[in-house]
């Protein structure tokens, strides 16, 4: 018999404190039990994190409210705890750990210090014994030499070992409840794997019971022992990890889960006899630090990347944080100038040419970037924005305005959108109007850096499912930077795996993402998560393929 | 650590070089006469031909500068034109009670400023929030000549508590000088306690909204640990370039205070020098307004390096 450790019953939570406020979480209700892993799955806006965070009593003050329902931790009612009691509730018997290592930590402090913070405000342990409990801890989470890193700040620690520090800190007093809010999503693959393997360890250890809130299947197939799918604030299904994954009753779970692009590649198209419009030839970057005295530091961002595009084909640049894809994408772009090497635009070399004399060569090749949020200038008009490019380029206002108003019939808005803010549109639409806009000059090649990145599953798939008829249609060839092997499987022609600014592997991507030849390529695979699990279909991919043979 | 601070004074060395160059240009490239215009308009031409042969205005140009700097290296800034005495020795007598009296106003400042900018920011959209930055726009929008004589009016005139004027040294006894500073301290420090109040409020409010502030609060600490160890030091960096930029301030544009409570400061100094084309003062003055700029900007650069680990040279 295993005991429920947090009880959420009937939860309503709205926005201030008016009797006829908009409730963000509408009666929901999910248990925890000992030593069990539930995964909150959900699109944004879904609650999830309101969620947790009301668990732990940490909303924002005075802006969003619990006005009903109740949350008992180990029989204990939160909702109506006094501040100070939830004080002390907090790190001994609940403890959080979130999204982003960057910057859940105090720059300015040692981490061992931020660490030694909890046990001082819970325990009445000398010096001495918290030292040696701190890095016993430490050591739990398996960071390496320990004691260097408990007397480091943390910009001096890796993404992964910041977050081994959040865990070290949300664990060093073996609270019952951990509420993990996305805490792999901000890490690379190869690191989330680590981690997600880490929490599941602890979690053995120390009995644990664990929330885990994600937005990503592949980490629920990963991590969960029971799946709770929330949308807009109620609860739209509750089972067993199993029964989710095969027998999704609701059609929302369906949807969701048929949205998860598969890993395994679509099938190859044919060769193509088209024109080669965009060559990358031997392209380095390097960034030199100077100093005033002393020494320059020298760090190769890119080296010598040699790849190919043709016309009508996508070509897809993976690897993860800090391997040079961006780089690349912005040298051939010429947002940032290469240090050697060349790139060839429609047959014409323009990696050394002045901007000046690169102006007229700029229209045909236009980018599109990963944050929908930001790339847009948020007091243009949508119309102006697209219709900016043609303008400079000699297009009448009225011709560039007709022409917007197509454009976004293109990608599936109103034409009418052409008068309206960015700031009335959502993600997706904007990551589509930011298409429009890439699109207006007319290119013959399209750059998407990282572009369905920050999208939900359901909308990443429409965008993708858009970029997918934009260049059947126009024949346009896409360069389509990803970390996500997933994305790059459902719409790579061609593939170039990138670590520390040098191509590791390139070709075919239903080759190179199905038999990999390289250590690199494999173990990048190998750390996607869900990858054994066929989600479109139901079923685990080993099924799949018995089936078909 | 060492080593950047020797870099960083060997950078500023440059710096003060130009400075030099311009305030020894200023008087030479003036149209018309260095020694004329020195001299003023009823000069005889005995005293033109001597304030040239004192200025080395017969030598080229570059053995001027020379002698120059190195008259300047040795401390000897030249002769008042007004006063006929050394000007190091004239300003050596007025630094005292403007150092004096910035020291005082951006202390009081600090620590009256700081906690209300932090009290505000905690309780951001309470009356309390509201209330403090209330005061802050008086403290902008009154003068301080007007906050000056109203202090004279009633602690000085009516109760008589303080002396009305003056200023003595702190050598003398600390019991005078400090009853003579407080009244311009609090007329000055006005100002800018509604800027560091403001600077401070808006810095508390950024770093509120981050990550780490959220898991301090998550760790169980109370609100104190986490506004005064997790927040206010992240929100220090752009306080403190208000507080240095606002001292070296301070110490060269008080003249109107000083006016106000008749203290013999380098502000109506300055003041004096320009009204009566004392030129040698002048050029003391720019010479040493610039390197107290240095220093501070010195000074608050070490302070970065002391507060955030991330920022090394």
């Amino acid at each position: 018999m295993t005991n429920t450790i947090l009880d959420i019953n009937n939860l309503v939570v709205s926005i201030g404190k008016k009797p006829k406020g908009v409730n963000i979480i509408d009666g929901i209700s999910i248990q925890v039990r000992e030593r069990e892993t539930l995964c909150l799955v959900g699109e944004s806006g879904s609650g999830k994190s309101v969620t947790s965070l009301t668990t732990m009593g940490l909303l924002p003050k005075g802006t969003l409210v619990p006005t009903g329902g109740s949350v008992k931790l180990v029989g204990e009612e939160l909702l109506t705890a006094t501040d100070r009691r939830l004080r002390q509730l907090r790190a001994t018997k609940m403890a959080m750990i979130f999204q982003e290592p960057m910057t859940a930590l105090n720059p300015v402090v040692p981490v061992g210090r931020q660490i030694d913070e909890v046990l001082r405000a819970h325990t009445d342990l000398d010096g001495k014994a918290r030292k040696k409990r701190i890095l016993d801890m430490m050591e739990q989470v398996h960071l390496p030499q320990v004691e260097r890193i408990f007397a480091s700040y943390p910009h001096r620690l890796s993404g992964g070992q910041r977050q081994r520090i959040m865990i070290a800190m949300a664990l060093v007093l073996e609270p019952k409840l951990l509420i993990a809010d996305e805490p792999t999503t901000a890490l690379d693959v190869t690191t989330q794997k680590q981690i997600l393997t880490l929490i599941r360890e602890l979690q053995r250890d120390h009995g644990t019971a664990v929330l885990f809130i994600t937005h990503d299947m592949g980490v629920v197939a990963e991590i969960a022992d029971r799946v709770a799918v929330m949308r807009q604030g109620r609860l739209v299904e509750t089972g067993p990890l199993d029964t989710v994954l095969r027998n999704p009753t609701m059609e929302y779970t369906r949807n969701l889960l048929a949205s998860v692009p598969s890993l395994v590649p679509r099938a190859p198209r044919e060769d193509s006899r088209e024109p080669v419009v965009l060559e990358a030839n031997e392209l380095s970057k390097v960034y030199k630090e100077r100093a005033f005295f002393g020494k320059g530091r020298e760090v190769v961002a890119a080296d010598k990347v040699t790849l190919t595009l043709r016309k009508g084909r996508t070509l897809g640049i993976v690897g993860e944080s800090g391997s040079g894809k961006s780089t690349v994408a912005r040298c051939i772009v010429r947002l940032i100038d290469p240090t050697s090497g060349g790139v060839r635009l429609a047959g014409r070399e323009i990696a050394d040419i002045s901007r000046r004399l690169l102006q007229p060569h700029r229209q045909k090749i236009q980018i599109v970037f990963q944050d929908p949020y930001r790339s847009l200038n948020p007091r243009v008009t949508v119309g102006d924005s697209i219709a900016e490019g043609p303008i400079n380029y000699g297009v009448s206002q009225a011709d560039a305005m007709k022409r917007a108003r197509e454009l976004l019939e293109l990608v599936g808005l109103p034409a009418d959108a052409v008068s309206r803010y960015p700031h009335q549109f959502s993600g997706g639409q904007r990551q589509r109007i930011a298409i429009a806009r890439a699109l207006a000059l007319d290119p013959d090649v399209l750059v998407a850096d990282e572009a369905v990145s920050a999208l939900d599953v359901s909308v990443q798939a429409q965008v993708l499912e858009l970029l997918d008829e934009i260049q059947n249609r126009l024949g346009i060839a896409i360069l389509f930077i990803t970390h996500d092997l997933r994305v790059a499987a459902q719409i790579c022609d061609e593939v170039v795996v990138m670590q520390h600014g040098r191509v590791v592997e390139q070709g075919p991507a239903a080759e190179v993402l199905t038999h990999p030849k390289q250590a690199y390529t494999k173990a990048l695979l190998d750390a996607a998560p869900g990858r054994g699990w066929d989600f479109a279909n139901f079923r685990p991919v080993a099924e799949g393929v018995g089936a078909t043979v | 650590m060492l080593g950047y601070l020797i870099r960083r004074v060997l950078a500023a060395v440059p710096v003060m070089g130009v400075v030099a160059l311009f305030v020894f240009l200023l008087l030479r490239l003036t149209p018309g006469d260095p020694a004329a215009i020195l001299a003023g308009d009823n000069a005889t031409p005995e005293r033109l031909e001597r304030i040239r042969a004192s200025l080395g205005l017969n030598e080229p140009l570059i053995v001027q500068f020379i002698t120059w700097v190195n008259k300047l290296l040795h401390g000897d800034l030249g002769t008042s034109l007004i006063s006929n005495l050394p000007v190091m020795k004239m300003i050596g007598q007025r630094v005292e009670p403007s150092i004096s009296i910035a020291l005082s106003t951006i202390i009081l400042a600090v620590i009256v400023a700081v906690p209300l900018g932090v009290i505000a920011a905690w309780k951001h959209g309470t009356w309390i929030d509201r209330f403090v930055m209330g005061l802050s726009v008086l403290g902008f929008s009154v003068p301080v000549f007007v906050v000056g004589y109203l202090l004279i009016q009633v602690f000085a005139i009516e109760l008589r508590w303080v002396p009305v004027q003056g200023f003595r040294s702190i050598f003398n006894g600390f019991g005078p000088f400090f009853e003579r500073i407080i009244l311009p301290t609090c007329a000055l420090s006005f100002i800018y306690i509604a800027l560091i109040a403001r600077m401070t409020r808006a810095a508390m409010l950024d770093v509120l909204g981050e990550d780490y502030v959220r898991t301090a609060r998550a760790k169980g600490i109370n609100e104190v640990a986490v506004m005064m160890r997790h927040a206010l030091r992240n929100a220090a960096v752009p306080v403190i370039t208000v507080i240095g930029t606002g001292f070296a301030l301070l110490i060269s544009g008080v003249v109107v205070t000083e006016s106000v409570f008749n203290i013999p400061g380098i502000g109506r100094l300055t003041v004096d020098a320009v009204l009566a084309r004392d030129y040698p003062v002048i050029q003391a003055m720019i010479l040493l307004t610039s390197l107290i700029y240095v220093v501070v900007n010195l000074l608050i650069d070490v302070a970065y390096t002391l507060l955030d680990p991330r920022i090394r040279y």
